[in-house]
């Protein structure tokens, strides 16, 4: 791990204890029900923030390849939640085992050796053409179409989106060597934006964004929220190879793609009647429940870095 | 010693896969003498099952299997004797089918069985076979715990030569008994409707 890096883990360890401490005082004071289910819940969640930075900077010490290969399993996670409360059907299995058993290994093959162009179109093209002839080739018509497409939603939002985030090391940019920092940057933004709206939303939060799609957003946490993160991400331009500026303009636009993310997959759960993607990380629900806003973040950041940084 | 290795790794690959956790409603994982009675719509179905027990409720629970498959060739049949320790019962013999099950349970240990005798390729059960309600009869001191297994046959449906990663969740229900006097019919029927009850929305969408 170099120096940096090491800086940037003591910060967010510095952070998970001060979160432990009001978490602690927190729960010797509530005194209502409805206060202890809101205190219990957030201390479960920072007991959960504890192990997902220790396995992220476990990952990240030990490599690139180690960090594949958490990324991998993190797509796994979230193609399963997604898939498990989505009615595919006997006929979609084939479609269904190349998902899992083809492109997660191949998308994330391909980033380790280091094949841009092919990594870029693998799904989009690809498994896009591939899933659908394997559903056909069962002879089952019914619900057809919409049977395919989720399966296509799926594939794209849990493997090829996520896999933009470790993608991330690929980059060649002039005068910037350690690109591990580019991926910490992308996730401490998107998940201090997600915890920040979060806390303002408790704080402050009145006027609500979309009460049907996603009842616990509201306007206050997601300007509270949403700059206080892009303010953190100006204050670590150092770490980039961007100006203070950019470095803001660019955590802006994680933070926007972020919440995007949030309220579109909070829609594609509540179509699909669940409230939680999945029951494995205690008090958030399941991997995609925190995945969410990276899946549409990491694109984006990918591309805009790529377009504008990389040589 | 193999056979618990083997035993880990088969519960770990199984939880890995499709999770396999459980769900108690209306009973508790306690060390009683049962018959737990579930749906049974993949190959994974007993490894579902026993993964969702304790472990301490597993050493003394054995999976019915069918002789015809599970007797036949080394492999599966030091993974059903060794590992599963299931109790292996003849399809369309001749004698008694019930006799190894009445053995088992004369010995004092549970059962998990699947009443409707074979795999189905959709989530709602068929119709119960009449095996439970013998057993039950002869032992009416033992507690009949219906289980659903959700997801399984998507899964890995029938015909499938791998099973893919979907979410498979165990629910334990109520523990029910056969009534004083109670016909056959009635009480498969009330024995079914205790294993469909347990089934989360995905049956009332069909």
């Amino acid at each position: 791990m170099s120096d940096t890096m090491l800086i940037l883990f003591s910060g967010v360890l510095g952070l998970l204890v001060v979160a432990s401490g009001v978490g602690f005082a927190l729960g010797r004071r509530v005194r209502t029900p409805a206060g202890r289910a809101t205190v219990d819940n957030l201390n479960a969640r920072i007991k959960a923030w504890w192990l997902m930075v220790a396995v992220f900077a476990l990952a990240t010490t030990l490599g690139s390849t180690v960090t594949l290969m958490l990324f991998a399993l993190t797509s796994f996670y979230c193609l399963r939640e997604f898939l498990s409360i989505t009615p595919t059907r006997a006929a979609d299995h084939n479609a269904v085992a190349a998902a899992f058993y083809v492109f997660i290994p191949l998308q994330y093959w391909l980033i380790a050796d280091d094949w841009k162009t092919l990594f870029s179109i693998l799904i989009p093209v690809w498994a896009f053409l591939l899933l659908p002839v394997l559903s056909v080739l069962r002879g089952e018509t019914a619900d057809f179409l919409a049977r395919t497409a989720r399966i296509q939603w799926a594939l794209m939002l849990a493997v090829y989106c996520i896999s933009h985030a470790p993608a991330l090391l690929l980059l060649e940019i002039e005068g910037f060597e350690e690109n591990f920092l580019l991926l910490f940057f992308l996730i401490a933004i998107v998940q201090l934006s997600d915890v920040l709206q979060y806390v303002f939303g408790k704080l402050f939060g009145k006027r609500k964004v979309a009460p049907r799609v996603s009842p616990a957003k509201t306007w206050e946490g997601l300007l509270g929220g949403g700059i206080s993160a892009t303010l953190i991400g100006a204050g670590l331009w150092w770490i980039t190879p961007f100006q203070p500026g950019q470095a803001a303009a660019l955590a802006g636009a994680i933070v926007i793609a972020g919440f995007a993310g949030g309220l579109v997959l909070s829609a594609v759960k509540r179509s699909l009647g669940a409230k939680d993607w999945g029951t494995m990380i205690e008090g958030h629900g399941g991997v995609l429940d925190r995945m969410d806003s990276v899946s549409f973040a990491a694109p984006v950041f990918y591309h805009l870095t790529n377009y504008y940084f990389a040589a | 010693m193999l056979a618990t290795l083997v035993g880990e790794l088969l519960y770990g690959v199984t939880r890995f896969l499709v999770g396999g956790h459980s769900i108690w409603r209306g009973s508790q994982p306690e060390a009683r003498q049962r018959i737990y009675f579930a749906n049974h719509a993949s190959h994974l179905d007993t490894m579902v099952v026993m993964a969702a027990l304790p472990p301490r409720l597993r050493a003394t629970t054995h999976p019915v299997a069918a002789a015809d498959y599970w007797g036949r060739g080394s492999l599966r049949r030091f993974i059903a004797l060794k590992v599963l320790r299931a109790t292996l019962v003849e399809r369309g013999g001749s004698e008694d089918p019930l006799a190894p099950l009445r053995a088992t349970l004369e010995s004092g240990e549970s059962l998990v069985i699947f009443p409707e005798g074979t795999r189905r390729n959709e989530s709602r059960p068929g119709n119960f076979k009449s095996g439970l309600y013998w057993l039950a009869r002869d032992r009416p001191e033992l507690e009949l715990v219906p289980v659903y297994l959700s997801n399984l046959a998507r899964a890995f449906p029938k015909g499938a030569l791998i099973p893919v990663p979907i979410t498979c969740v165990a629910h334990f229900g109520e523990p029910l008994q056969v009534e004083e006097g109670e016909e056959k019919d009635a009480f498969l029927a009330r024995a079914h409707a205790a294993v469909c009850a347990l089934a989360p929305q995905e049956l009332a969408d069909e």
